[in-house]
């Protein structure tokens, strides 16, 4: 994997084109471009209700869309086959902003959970990898038998993306992966990410508010704006841009604070 | 390179050297797992041990833990097992797997004889609380009651009109029609077997008392408590998981007095209406059978009725109604509240608030039969 990431190879791992999503007569998201490259972290803000998630939940193919093609590892999810589908489907990890842990199993199961379905190996493999990525996210092995009603709402976040990662993932998504953490806590996570990313060779699409997130943690940054992608580039195009609403985003009173 | 995962053993004199190719990804795991078990077996006897892997072509988690694996079960007393050849693309992963402590994980669900055992002592002893409980609930709610009695603009009629709309209301067609259905299948048999001794009439007797006293309300009462029960404990129980309740509580408010009154007010309300419609579509299914196939015509049905049945049929049948409403509704709150964390939990309350429901129903209508007979009504 980390081969292919140094290696460049320029196919985008995401190519999202002309994608139209409408609820009733609510257009949310009119005719979106958007390529993720292979090996980055792409922060993806926008204001509230802008359509982030939707477009995040369009890609992982939960809501259908009016017009347009995703094409994720180069298969064209709309003509591709259920077997290719669930080709890509393994491939690909996501977390949910609510983490979405299956609220009657244990973290471990929750973790084991994919691996049951998808690949044969020994329980005996299983439960190490399970402790191998508690490890990985932070958490100690003896969290793995908590049900996750008795889990902090970071613990969640952390077992969630070790669920995310349990198949060893090319493509991870994180929805709002650090909101309800402590500054702390969610600069760890970024941490984190970065890490994983590094170590495993992911591709991350990570919808954020957090401003550290943005500064500390991604390659790019696209932003979301009336249906369309309005600017997408490295942190320092998104200062020079001279649009209002990411002049505001990023000159503001908070974006000074984190940038001093 | 990028071919199935290979580990040979290359022989250098008194050293141990293992070198591993291909591809260590999850999807050979099992291959790789049973290759590192053979390979474990080579442990001992050599004086330095080296896994090489600069000819592995792609390495994910699991193989890169499956080769820590290898080093851990390899490296004995002196002898430590070095990993050489590493791609600096995959020393950060063999790094972080390296830090992983593999305490063997017990599991805990076994089943054993003092499990099981205990599992029995705690259901007895669940039975009791359960029992406490409800009086607990009854006291609440009693209580609530009171407060509203004393304060009447604190009543939530807007929520009690609401749920009412829900038990009573929508559910007047299932109810008609089934205990309709239920007063046919009386009449029928009834007619069927008292042929035999000229004693046709007589279904008017049976009918009218058995729907009067009992199958009406009964019958009505378990329905209620399959359809409205479980409907009250999934909708608190959800409540309960969202920590809605505790929103409640930190404004304020009592939960017993803005969420279980009116749904207790409302299912108290509808119990005796939904008897009283049951019981009449009963006796209007079974007097149509009597009449198309029984021959008993409507007049006769009437006038037979009337001598048959007093009004203390019908009081007896109906002043079961709220009593048994406040059981199946103080049964659906508490295990609503009751409810953890998990969906599997919601699950398993819903399914003991309508077991329990109808199982206190029944009890419930014991007891009045043996307190009606003791009266002598």
């Amino acid at each position: 994997m980390a081969q292919e990431v140094q290696g460049g190879i320029q196919n985008p791992i995401i190519r999202v084109r002309d994608i139209t999503v409408q609820f009733g007569a609510t257009r949310v998201l009119d005719g979106l471009n958007l390529d993720v490259k292979r090996g980055e972290i792409l922060g993806f803000v926008g204001p509230s209700g802008a359509g982030k998630s939707v477009l995040t939940r369009t890609i992982i193919g939960l809501v259908p869309k009016v017009a347009g093609s995703i094409e994720v590892f180069g298969v064209d999810l709309d003509s591709s086959s259920t077997s290719q589908r669930r080709n890509v489907e393994r491939r690909w990890g996501v977390l949910f902003q609510q983490g979405a842990l299956f609220s009657s199993l244990t973290v471990r199961q929750n973790i084991q959970f994919p691996m049951r379905e998808y690949l044969r190996v020994s329980q005996r493999l299983m439960d190490e990898i399970t402790i191998a990525k508690l490890t990985m996210v932070g958490l100690k092995p003896e969290v793995a038998d908590r049900f996750p009603s008795e889990l902090s709402g970071g613990m969640i976040k952390r077992v969630a993306l070790a669920r995310a990662l349990s198949l060893d993932p090319d493509l991870v998504f994180l929805d709002e992966p650090t909101s309800g953490l402590d500054p702390i806590g969610a600069g760890d996570f970024d941490e984190l990410v970065r890490t994983l990313q590094r170590t495993l060779g992911l591709t991350v699409f990570m919808v954020t508010h957090d401003l550290d997130s943005l500064y500390t943690a991604c390659d790019r940054i696209a932003v979301l704006g009336n249906g369309k992608i309005i600017a997408a580039g490295s942190i320092a195009d998104m200062q020079a841009s001279q649009h209002p609403w990411l002049r505001q985003y990023f000159h503001g009173k908070r974006a000074r604070a984190v940038m001093s | 390179m990028n071919g199935d995962p290979k580990l040979e053993r290359i022989a250098k004199g008194n050293a141990l050297a293992l070198c591993a190719t291909g591809t260590w990804t999850a999807s050979f795991a099992p291959v790789l797992e049973r290759m590192v078990a053979d390979a474990e077996k080579l442990a001992g006897g050599s004086q330095s041990v080296f896994i090489d892997v600069s000819e592995v072509a792609k390495l994910d988690t699991f193989g890169a833990w499956l080769i820590e694996r290898l080093r851990r079960s390899l490296t004995q007393g002196a002898v430590e097992a070095q990993i050489a050849g590493l791609s600096t693309n995959y020393a950060s992963l063999v790094d972080e797997v390296r830090r992983v402590r593999a305490t063997p994980v017990v599991d805990s669900s076994t089943i054993t004889i003092t499990g099981m055992l205990e599992q029995i002592g705690r259901t007895v002893a669940g039975v009791g609380a359960t029992v406490a409980g409800l009086i607990d609930m009854l006291g609440a709610v009693l209580a609530a009651g009171f407060r509203v009695l004393i304060h009447p603009r604190s009543l939530r009629l807007t929520s009690t009109v609401h749920h009412l709309e829900q038990v009573c209301w929508r559910a007047v067609p299932i109810i008609v029609l089934i205990t309709f259905l239920i007063g046919c299948i009386i009449a029928q048999q009834g007619i069927f077997h008292f042929r035999r001794f000229g004693a046709d009439i007589f279904v008017v007797d049976m009918l009218g008392v058995l729907v009067l006293r009992e199958i009406g309300v009964l019958l009505v009462a378990i329905m209620v408590a399959g359809r409205s029960g479980s409907a009250y404990t999934a909708e608190l129980g959800s409540m309960k998981m969202r920590e809605e309740i505790d929103a409640l509580r930190t404004m304020g408010f009592d939960p017993i007095e803005v969420l279980v009154l009116p749904r207790m007010l409302a299912l108290v309300l509808a119990l005796p209406i939904l008897a009283f419609l049951g019981a009449m579509a009963a006796l209007y299914g079974g007097g149509l059978v009597a009449w198309l196939y029984g021959g008993v015509d409507p007049e006769a049905f009437l006038l037979r009725l009337r001598d048959a049945i007093s009004i203390d049929h019908f009081i007896v049948g109906i002043v079961k109604a709220p009593v048994m409403a406040a059981v199946i509704g103080i049964v659906a709150c508490v295990e609503g509240l009751a409810v953890q964390g998990s969906a599997e939990s919601l699950g398993q309350h819903t399914t003991a608030s309508v077991v329990k429901g109808i199982f206190f129903v029944i009890v419930m209508d014991g007891v009045f039969a043996i307190f009606f007979a003791s009266i002598g009504m």
